[in-house]
């Protein structure tokens, strides 16, 4: 057995053919992506050397740090949607009949691709004949703001589809690690005479806090990433009002044709995203897994 | 007292259901109404007349080339991924080899890196090797960066699979290709099809890399494709509504028919950060 199983041929017959696809169209393109920041290159011509030019360019552009303001807005907005999600689920788990036919309504939106999310929110804020503006209208409220055009608003109005789209997501999670709270833990809560509160938020929170500090970790990282319907919905604007660090980073490349300060923004964005995992990993790994 | 507890449980989870549902419902009544209507009259109202022809009309414009590019990019890259993703668990979870666990943390960091970051050298590199604008550098990119979160997946499967039959067929002397694909991958069908319903929710979905590798319109994917469509219909709400519902119909479908699998394989994707 042991002698078949450490044959080398196999292993690299086995293992290469999926390692040499990620090294070379995942490692290898991280890399250059620093290199290439360090670059003067118009995405056709030749490539001249500038040095550390691109990275302090970046360092005093206001524009991106105004795209990394808005990318850290959403971060911040998604975490604190997490109580939404994490109330909902509570709801969700205690013993409701239909959970499992809701928790699934509550998924759709999810797997509706981001393009489309966006195409429809476009029109669900069209200033005149947008289902929104229409509800407000029958309410009597008839001079709403225009949702995506006015720079104080538009990225509160992204972050509605955004939180639409992950809500489902977020409340599965939960709701499974809820569901694998043991019952015995419960009624004991019960018997003890624990309120249904008390259950919830001295129990059954800090039993989900392992699952809880994932979630925090992919909604700040997700925000932080996010692209797709941004770019979509307001192409980062008006007026830059709604610019996220990818979507500066994708501009100023495949736009601008600026394509070594693009570079240098997206190792930049590389670099923000692996500190703050790090950190929130660091500061959120204090305290033990519970084992029931 | 308790009732009305209960009550206004029922009615807050009911009212995240009607916001979930709401936009998608909208959605599918005005992509069947003619542009009269849809300006004219309430907007919740079914058709007065129903406009299939919105469908027809998108989809004999380009729709249907975009649907076909997403069916077969995204059917060819789930087939590599899924294999390549086996093969790769197969190889760290039962051959033994030193630099297995280092090729592990290399998929586990793979999971979290932010594709923009790697964008514009892969577009350099497919330029390079004449493949911008060419289907192979789709399917390439999806295959690449589905692996890392497939791998996981299926690792977690292969773990706990009992080895005593796979040892046995080793003992009566059966080779390793025979025992991967005559035993140990008839073995994870279960959740590879939980890998497959993933993959296939992501490559129908995905954006980015055809926005910048793709830039001839027969080989754009829907998600692209109806970017473009869209800017020409800007006042034609029906057609617009058409390609949306067309756009995302078989991922609704395919979580109609198999929810559980999706719902499974959505819980194990939240290990992507």
């Amino acid at each position: 057995m042991k002698k078949v199983m450490s044959n080398k041929l196999m292993i690299a017959i086995y293992i290469l053919p999926a390692l040499l696809l990620i090294g070379i169209l995942i490692y290898i393109p991280l890399a250059l992506t620093g290199y290439y920041g360090l670059m003067d290159w118009d995405g056709i011509g030749e490539m001249t050397f500038l040095g550390l030019e691109n990275y302090i360019t970046a360092i005093k552009d206001m524009k991106f740090w105004d795209s990394a303001y808005h990318s850290f807005l959403l971060a911040i907005f998604s975490t604190l949607s997490l109580f939404i999600y994490l109330g909902i689920a509570l709801i969700l788990a205690s013993k409701i009949k239909g959970a499992n036919l809701l928790r699934k309504i509550y998924l759709i939106p999810m797997l509706l691709s981001s393009v489309a999310i966006a195409q429809l929110w476009i029109k669900v804020y069209n200033p005149s004949n947008g289902i929104l503006n229409s509800i407000l209208s029958a309410f009597g409220i008839d001079n709403p703001p225009v949702w995506l055009g006015d720079t104080s608003i538009v990225l509160y109005s992204i972050f509605i589809p955004i939180l639409w789209q992950y809500a489902g997501f977020y409340i599965l999670i939960y709701y499974a690690a809820l569901k694998n709270i043991p019952d015995s833990l419960i009624e004991a809560a019960k018997i003890d005479g624990a309120s249904p509160l008390q259950i919830a938020f001295k129990i059954k929170v800090p039993l989900i806090m392992g699952v809880i500090k994932v979630t925090v970790v992919l909604a700040i990282v997700g925000s932080l990433k996010y692209f797709d319907l941004i770019y979509v919905m307001t192409g980062g604007g008006p007026s830059g009002a709604s610019e996220v660090m990818a979507s500066y980073m994708y501009k100023t490349a495949f736009s601008s044709y600026n394509y070594g300060y693009g570079s240098a923004i997206g190792f930049l964005l590389l670099l923000i995203t692996l500190v703050v995992t790090y950190l929130i990993r660091k500061f959120t790994s204090k305290g033990d897994e519970i084992q029931y | 007292m308790k009732r009305i507890g209960y009550l206004i449980l029922y009615a807050s989870l009911g009212f995240v259901a009607i916001f979930q549902l709401f936009p998608i419902i909208w959605l599918v009544l005005f992509s069947l109404k003619d542009t009269r209507e849809i300006f004219g009259s309430n907007p919740l109202a079914l058709p007065q007349e129903w406009k299939w022809e919105n469908y027809v009309k998108v989809w004999e414009g380009d729709v249907g080339v975009y649907f076909f590019n997403s069916v077969w990019y995204t059917a060819i890259a789930i087939i590599l991924t899924v294999i390549l993703a086996s093969m790769a668990a197969f190889a760290i979870t039962r051959m033994q080899w030193k630099l297995s666990s280092f090729v592990l943390g290399l998929f586990m960091v793979g999971l979290m890196i932010p594709v923009h970051s790697a964008l514009i050298p892969l577009f350099k590199m497919f330029l390079s090797v004449d493949l911008i604008d060419k289907p192979l550098s789709i399917i390439l990119t999806y295959t690449a960066y589905n692996l890392p979160i497939t791998l996981m997946i299926l690792l977690g499967f292969y773990y706990t699979l009992p080895r005593e039959i796979e040892e046995a067929a080793i003992i009566d002397g059966c080779s390793i290709n025979r025992l991967f694909f005559r035993i140990t991958l008839p073995m994870t069908i279960p959740v590879m099809s939980t890998t497959v319903i993933i993959n296939m929710i992501y490559n129908w979905n995905e954006f980015v890399f055809v926005n910048t590798f793709i830039s001839s319109d027969k080989y754009k994917t829907l998600t692209v494709g109806i970017q473009n469509f869209i800017g020409q219909y800007m006042t034609d709400w029906g057609a617009i509504g058409a390609t949306l519902v067309i756009s995302v119909l078989p991922i609704l479908l395919a979580f109609f028919f198999f929810s559980n699998k999706v719902v499974e394989g959505i819980s194990a994707s939240a290990v992507k950060g």
